[in-house]
């Protein structure tokens, strides 16, 4: 946990027009604890006057904030839900937004594997909504005690003041020492079980994802006991720090049952009427519900913080492109020169001191290992990634003097896992040409070599793909892409290992309709399966180490 | 939804236990909380009508507070290691279980999901045990005696309380019911608005490639204050059975405080008893209030231990016992008319598939993509049952022998191999533990890895090693086995000419039985034959 609460709040803060609905969440929540106090407060009032048998006419005022009260925390209750609900999903919203327009600067991250990045990005989402728990389940009702319960001190220091401060300090200790105290087991007991349960994860991460190599070496026996030895620990560790856990719950019951006490004593020597002094003694007991929330709100407070935490960092990644300040026109012509390139991530160098002549219109095949720099090169002619020494020139023209959307209205990307949207086709495919004609998607499809399939389909190209994609097949999803690419119109097409997921004959038969499509258009195809490429391809073949 | 599973109690004893200490710590709990109203009904009457000294009362009151307190920490605490122990089981019965349902049930989403359940989904169960089922044994065990103590004192209050009390779980039965439909919306609106934020965080490199990414910021807060609107209409809705909760629980203290207050005016009743009454009323209510406040984590709870019983449920193939399995390595092995359809598709994945397998040849398999070929190595390693037809060997069908006994007969390089932490020595040893390192070293070579040091590190999911070197450590613990025969899906997929070349002279050098996928024809011209799968006409309908 590395970002600072400054930095937190900076991420999660309510625009300023929520900011009223959030004092309204914080007003009907005060309105709807003090009611609970007041309830009881009155009936004590009540009940202990009555008991000097007066005329009940004296009672009716109490009898009616009696029944008041009763029914206002009820109302006040369901308000208070309503306006913080509708208030948190408002800042849930903004903060979407706000790491949406944060993550468009950092996408894609660099680095890392796919995998990896996948689930960073589904954590990340989870997380996001731990802005939710953090107005709804700790900052509201966390303020909410706060204001009643010092309304309540003050009502019970104007009644007799030594009841009052005893009330005052019981308060104080529950708003700060139990959350404080709560704050530091719960820390302690992370730290001392963080590292066994890091371990079980890993454990049950890679048993799942190597089962069936486990299951067919049968090693199902040694795994499940290195996996049970790992788990015991873990166990065993959060047995021990179990002790630590209730000490702040207990500690907020010692003082709720300490301020009645307190009255009681107080009140009993004090110069007061009998119905003040059951009201000394009796409303501290109202504050246990008003209060009652606080250790739970400062538990989930540390998950709260965690999860935002990591959002945090991850948006902290450096930005892997400088835009310039001054972007230079777009060059008119669209050769591209790759000279002493050298670039890579974190420490290491992936490329260095590649240099290359790719005129307009040619044919270039780029082949190497894994590893030797393909999806590299690719991201820096896409201007996804900065050179750190050398340079890419567009008909002269150095690729970082220009905006990094300048560069991709003219250079287009293919890669082995594009992105297919959870929405229909035809939404898919205006992404890359919004508003184009339904004709001009039918013939990207068709020249995609996907067309007889959408045309099959009951909904054509309203027929929804799934999540990502999940209802196409590999084949289908690279055409579906590809069909984008040609819909988008760029004059370079960057081809990044488009066959990979494709067997033998599925893959040449998508590079030959791609290099047919491409017409007079430049493509760069990245790969490590250059025989696929059709013999009557002119090309320039480069091979990397 | 049910608020206890039982199937809970069944599968883990620890629940058990925990369930009878909460039980007791909630009877002490409800004692304790009539011992403090008595006490202080008793100091304030005392004071207020005779003057009385206050001082044993305080310190009677003030030892039952140090016992709640007490108590309350001994349930957290007993909560805590339940919920440890608990978790531990199911952790490992989930693991096991799902180990022997197989890789082919495991693939795809459910690995991910699974694990996700194995790490941070089970974590759901600790506030399940610490703050909800506690509150659900209070609520059964507190209102009860308090109403029973407010019954001594006083018949009609105690009688507002019995009679109200039970109202609160209709009331919130009937609610719930009515706005079922709503909260479902309400939810549906909720995850699609997660989902999107989700589908433009993971497409935000396609749509940057595109210039469509900076309108996203735009695109996140529409779709969110549509969806909002639409779910505060809902939520209106469903919230209010807690609304019923919370408005009758305190309307009825309310009556409760108002109708002692005029008994008492009217001389039928002691300022004792009627302060009594009063500190009890909202007791009664208060566990119920609080198992509603806690719905949060009894939902989630619930849900984590339903995704495990899902797991747990699901019954273990059928498998045979016979240990005495023919010896592949003189024994020819056939399949006959193989159909296998996976859960949730309409075609096969394999349709009546034949094939005769003589010991010592090396057969490719191949076909386009989605034909199947993966599948035929699946049913031999017994990964998935057929539909329909039979693999037999040596005059038995394969299903009557014991699983693991069988699967000797087999080594096998999946797709994308599964390596685990550790060294490159280490994974190949997968194939034979006790393997020496001469042994592991020229495993290697034949799988064209020579160059690979024993001790070179490999990191989590095969990572520190490239694809191709994956794959031939893969085709090395697979050389290291002495099974008859050899499984090998695409073996040669990632390596340059030179590798592969290597690779295929090392699997004819063997004299074994190998099965293999293949898609490049270098590797097809190294088999004895090739078999097309997918070509078969259907004749007969």
């Amino acid at each position: 946990m590395n970002a600072s609460t400054a930095e937190l709040w900076h991420l999660v803060r309510p625009e300023r027009r929520i900011w009223w609905r959030l004092f309204l969440a914080l007003l009907t929540g005060v309105l709807a604890a003090g009611s609970a106090v007041a309830l009881l407060a009155t009936s004590a009032w009540l009940i202990t006057a009555a008991a000097a048998q007066p005329p009940v006419l004296l009672l009716l005022v109490p009898i009616v904030a009696v029944r008041a009260f009763g029914v206002g925390r009820g109302v006040f209750r369901y308000a208070e839900r309503l306006v913080g609900h509708d208030a948190a999903y408002r800042v849930l919203g903004e903060t979407r937004a706000r790491i949406t327009g944060r993550l468009e600067k950092l996408a894609p991250p660099g680095g890392l594997s796919s995998r990896r990045k996948g689930d960073l990005l589904a954590r990340l989402v989870l997380d996001v909504d731990a802005v939710l728990d953090l107005w709804l389940r700790v900052l509201l009702p966390i303020a909410a005690a706060a204001v009643t319960a010092t309304a309540t001190v003050a009502l019970l220091a104007v009644l007799l003041p030594e009841a009052g401060a005893a009330v005052a300090l019981a308060v104080l200790v529950a708003c700060t020492a139990v959350p404080w105290l709560m704050a530091q087991t719960a820390a302690r007991a992370e730290r001392k079980i963080a590292g066994s349960r890091g371990e079980v994860a890993a454990a049950a991460t890679e048993a799942l994802l190597t089962a069936g190599d486990v299951v067919a070496f049968n090693a199902v026996d040694d795994i499940l006991s290195s996996f049970d030895a790992s788990d015991a620990k873990l166990a065993n560790s959060e047995r021990r720090s179990a002790w630590s856990a209730g000490l702040g719950s207990a500690l907020l019951i010692l003082c709720v049952g300490g301020a009645s006490v307190a009255g009681l004593v107080l009140g009993s020597t004090a110069d007061i009427t009998g119905a003040v002094f059951a009201v000394l003694v009796l409303t501290p007991l109202a504050l246990a519900d008003v209060l009652g929330g606080i250790p739970a709100a400062a538990q989930l407070a540390i998950r709260v913080r965690a999860s935002l935490g990591r959002v945090q960092e991850l948006l902290d990644s450096p930005e892997p492109v400088t835009e310039p300040a001054k972007p230079l026109p777009l060059p008119d012509g669209r050769d591209l020169e790759v000279k002493l390139l050298r670039v890579g991530y974190g420490a290491d160098d992936v490329l260095d001191g590649l240099s290359l002549d790719m005129p307009a219109g040619s044919r270039v095949v780029i082949t190497g290992p894994s590893g030797s720099g393909k999806s590299t090169l690719a991201a820096v002619l896409l201007r996804f990634l900065e050179p750190r020494a050398g340079e890419v020139r567009m008909d002269g023209v150095d690729l970082a003097e220009l905006d990094g959307d300048q560069v991709r209205s003219v250079v287009g990307l293919l890669t082995q896992e594009s992105h297919v949207f959870d929405t229909s086709i035809r939404e898919n495919l205006l992404l890359a040409k919004p508003g184009a004609s339904d004709l001009k998607l039918w013939k990207a499809l068709y020249r995609a070599r996907l067309g007889v399939f959408v045309e099959k389909l009951p909904d054509g190209l309203d027929t929804m793909v799934g999540e990502h994609g999940a209802r196409l097949s590999g084949g289908e999803r690279q055409r579906l892409a590809l069909a984008r690419l040609l819909l988008a119109d760029r004059d370079v097409l960057v081809l990044d290992e488009p066959t990979e997921h494709l067997d033998e004959e599925t893959g040449r038969a998508l590079l030959a309709d791609l290099f047919a499509a491409a017409g007079d258009r430049t493509v760069v195809l990245l790969t490590h399966r250059p025989e696929l490429v059709p013999d009557h391809v002119p090309r320039q073949l480069v091979r990397l180490t | 939804m049910k608020p206890l599973d039982p199937r809970l109690l069944r599968r883990a004893r620890a629940a058990r236990v925990f369930l009878a200490a909460s039980v007791v710590i909630g009877v002490g709990t409800g004692l304790l909380i009539i011992a403090q109203a008595v006490l202080l009904a008793r100091g304030v009457a005392g004071v207020v009508l005779h003057g009385e000294p206050i001082v044993s009362v305080a310190w009677a009151l003030g030892a039952v507070v140090v016992a709640r307190a007490l108590l309350m920490w001994a349930q957290e605490v007993v909560a805590q290691r339940a919920a440890a122990a608990v978790k531990s089981t199911l952790r490992r019965q989930v693991l096991e279980h799902s180990l022997k349902l197989g890789p082919v049930w495991l693939s795809g989403e459910r690995s991910s999901a699974l694990t996700t359940l194995l790490t941070r989904g089970l974590d759901d169960l600790d506030p399940y045990f610490a703050r909800y089922l506690p509150q659900l044994v209070l609520a059964a065990t507190v209102p009860a005696g308090v109403i029973a103590w407010m019954a001594t004192g006083d018949l009609i209050a105690a009688g507002t309380v019995a009679i109200t009390l039970p109202l609160i779980p209709i009331f919130m039965v009937l609610i719930g019911w009515a706005t079922q439909a709503h909260s479902r919306r309400r939810r549906r609106a909720l995850s699609v608005l997660a989902h999107h934020f989700a589908d433009v965080v993971a497409g935000l490199p396609t749509l940057k490639l595109f210039g469509r990414a900076k309108a996203q910021e735009a695109a996140v807060r529409r779709v969110t204050d549509k969806h909002r609107s639409a779910s505060m209409s809902s939520l209106r809705l469903a919230f209010l059975s807690s609304f019923a909760l919370e408005l009758l629980a305190s309307i009825s203290v309310a009556l409760v405080a108002v109708g002692v207050g005029l008994r008492l005016v009217e001389g039928r009743l002691g300022l004792e008893t009627a302060l009594m009454v009063l500190i009890l009323a909202p007791e009664a209510y208060l566990p119920l209030r609080q198992v509603g406040m806690h719905f949060h984590a009894s939902a989630d709870g619930v849900a984590a231990s339903e995704e495990v019983f899902r797991v747990l449920e699901t019954p273990l193939p059928a498998s045979g016992d016979r240990t005495d399995v023919p010896d592949l390595r003189t024994t020819a092995l056939q399949l006959y008319d193989v159909t296998v359809r996976y859960p949730g598709r309409d075609e096969p994945a394999l349709d009546g598939f034949d094939l005769d397998v003589r010991p010592g040849e090396v057969i490719a398999l191949t076909g386009p993509s989605g034909v199947g070929k993966s599948t035929v190595l699946a049913v031999l390693l017994g990964f998935v049952q057929p539909e329909r037809g039979v693999v037999v060997a040596g005059g038995s069908a394969a299903d009557e022998f014991e699983p693991t006994v069988w699967r000797r007969q087999f080594a096998w390089v999946p797709q994308r191999p599964g390596l685990r932490m550790g060294t490159v020595a280490d994974n190949v040893r997968l194939g034979r533990p006790d393997a020496s390192d001469d042994a592991v070293r020229l495993a290697l070579i034949g799988a064209g890895a020579g160059e690979l040091g024993l001790d070179k590190p490999v990191g989590e999911q095969g990572q520190l090693l490239s694809g191709g070197q994956q794959r031939r450590v893969a085709l090395a613990r697979a050389l290291i086995t002495d099974a008859p025969v050899l499984l090998l899906d695409e073996p040669t997929a990632g390596l340059d000419a030179d590798a592969e070349a290597a690779v295929v002279a090392g699997l004819r050098a063997g004299g074994r039985t190998v099965l293999m996928v293949a898609h490049r024809p270098a590797l097809i011209a190294a088999a004895d034959r090739t078999v097309e799968v997918g070509t078969r006409e259907l004749v007969n309908a």
